[in-house]
């Protein structure tokens, strides 16, 4: 950081490039390969993922905030100890949050909200940037990223559900435009654990034919 | 016996790590462009979730569990420090993993270099936490239930990213869309893959 006098706006340009980038050219899941373990596990349907997405943001950008704050006191020795204790103990408040008000979507993400421990995206986060920079600097870029993130577990929750039981939030669309007296039925496929990479890896394609950047050289 | 050998198929093959549940996924894309270094990983990880998930067991269910601490004495029945297994569970992790590298690097200085940095990895691999997460969810009544648990799900890890990296050695030379290259088609690959592996399903010894 350079040592000007004046203070940068809340929202200055960089700021706000530091909350966009993440959601599309440098998105966590699609370019990063970061968190994928608990994004399509979740994701079969769409409350379960919208849920996952809230309890991802909260996590990140406060985590983040915290660790930027004790940057300079914690000896780089233990710092991964120091950051893993970080995250788990926002995991386990979210967690605690969740049982009691949400119960049901609490037992159906069983043992994915441990998970957001181990979620690369928060390690590599904390690591990589609110290791290096300013409190408010590491929020956005945690709010960013988070939401990144989120966007494609609500994309790919939407269409799972959408296609695999013909709902949205349970709420029966397909059974209300009428379709299934023409003879339409639910693909019951999507449900299964093994579409949710192949429709995240549908996103990658789309995604990287619409920025011809992000293709692998190799 | 019988009911062991039953825990470690359905952990190797039906409820496979990565296809079932998609656990570890990170270093799983991560690491799979070659047979070699994937398999190291592989080893890597059987290895620290046959120690963990037993430690864990203990830890969970003679200090954290409702009434765990009953063999204290009376009046600890009544505690349930259960909110804590998740940073119980990985400081074990982090800390056995930093053991079994000691370990590892007093008594097999080859091993330990060729497993080089993924060694510390696997403190942040899902599928390590994992293991020990479900090991709770799905109540093993015993300590050899939880250890064939462990070992059984660490292989099923292996014969995935061993089988990935496979694939992804051979299809380098086909011609694939060029925006599906890397990592798309790996993924795509990973759910055909699932599919397969989903025809183990209902299998009960």
């Amino acid at each position: 950081m350079s040592n000007k006098k004046e203070r940068e706006p809340l929202f200055s340009s960089k700021n706000l490039k530091l909350l966009r980038e993440p959601l599309g050219a440098n998105n966590p899941i699609t370019v990063q390969v970061l968190g994928i373990c608990s994004a399509l596990a979740v994701t079969a349907k769409l409350k379960p993922s919208v849920v996952m997405a809230i309890s991802v943001v909260v996590v990140l950008s406060v985590s983040n905030v915290i660790v930027s704050l004790l940057r300079k006191t914690v000896p780089p020795r233990i710092r991964i100890i120091f950051q893993l204790v970080v995250i788990a103990m926002m995991v386990v408040l979210v967690d605690q949050v969740l049982k009691a008000f949400a119960f049901e979507v609490s037992k159906q993400l069983s043992v994915f909200v441990g998970l957001i421990i181990t979620n690369c995206i928060i390690m590599g986060r904390l690591e990589a940037f609110a290791m290096a920079n300013k409190p408010w600097e590491s929020f956005m870029d945690g709010l960013g990223n988070a939401a990144g993130y989120g966007w494609i577990l609500i994309v790919v929750g939407f269409f799972r559900e959408f296609l695999g039981s013909g709902t949205i939030f349970g709420y029966p669309v397909m059974e209300t435009l009428g379709v299934y007296e023409l003879g339409y039925e639910d693909n019951g496929f999507m449900i299964l654990p093994p579409m949710a990479l192949i429709t995240v890896g549908i996103i990658i394609w789309v995604q990287r034919s619409r920025n011809r950047d992000l293709i692998d050289k190799s | 016996m019988e009911n062991l050998i039953n825990i470690f198929v359905r952990s190797v093959f039906i409820d496979n790590m990565v296809f079932a549940y998609f656990l570890g996924m990170c270093s799983y894309l991560a690491v799979s462009k070659t047979v070699k270094t994937s398999v190291g990983l592989g080893l890597a990880v059987v290895f620290v979730l046959t120690i963990t998930v037993p430690v864990n067991y203990l830890i969970h269910n003679y200090l954290l569990k409702e009434g765990a601490l009953a063999w204290l004495s009376e009046s600890f029945a009544g505690i349930n420090l259960s909110f804590l297994s998740f940073i119980m569970f990985i400081a074990v992790i982090a800390s056995m993993v930093q053991l079994v590298e000691m370990v590892i690097e007093k008594f097999s200085p080859a091993l330990y270099s060729s497993l080089g940095i993924f060694l510390p990895l696997i403190a942040v691999n899902c599928a390590i936490l994992g293991g020990s997460l479900f090991m709770v969810e799905r109540e093993y009544i015993n300590i050899g239930e939880a250890t064939v648990f462990g070992f059984g799900s660490g292989v099923g890890f292996l014969l995935a990213i061993a089988g990935i990296a496979a694939i992804r050695e051979k299809i380098q030379y086909s011609n694939v869309p060029a925006p599906l290259r890397g990592l798309g088609i790996t993924f795509i690959i990973t759910g055909l893959m699932g599919i397969a592996f989903m025809s183990f399903m209902g299998i009960k010894l």
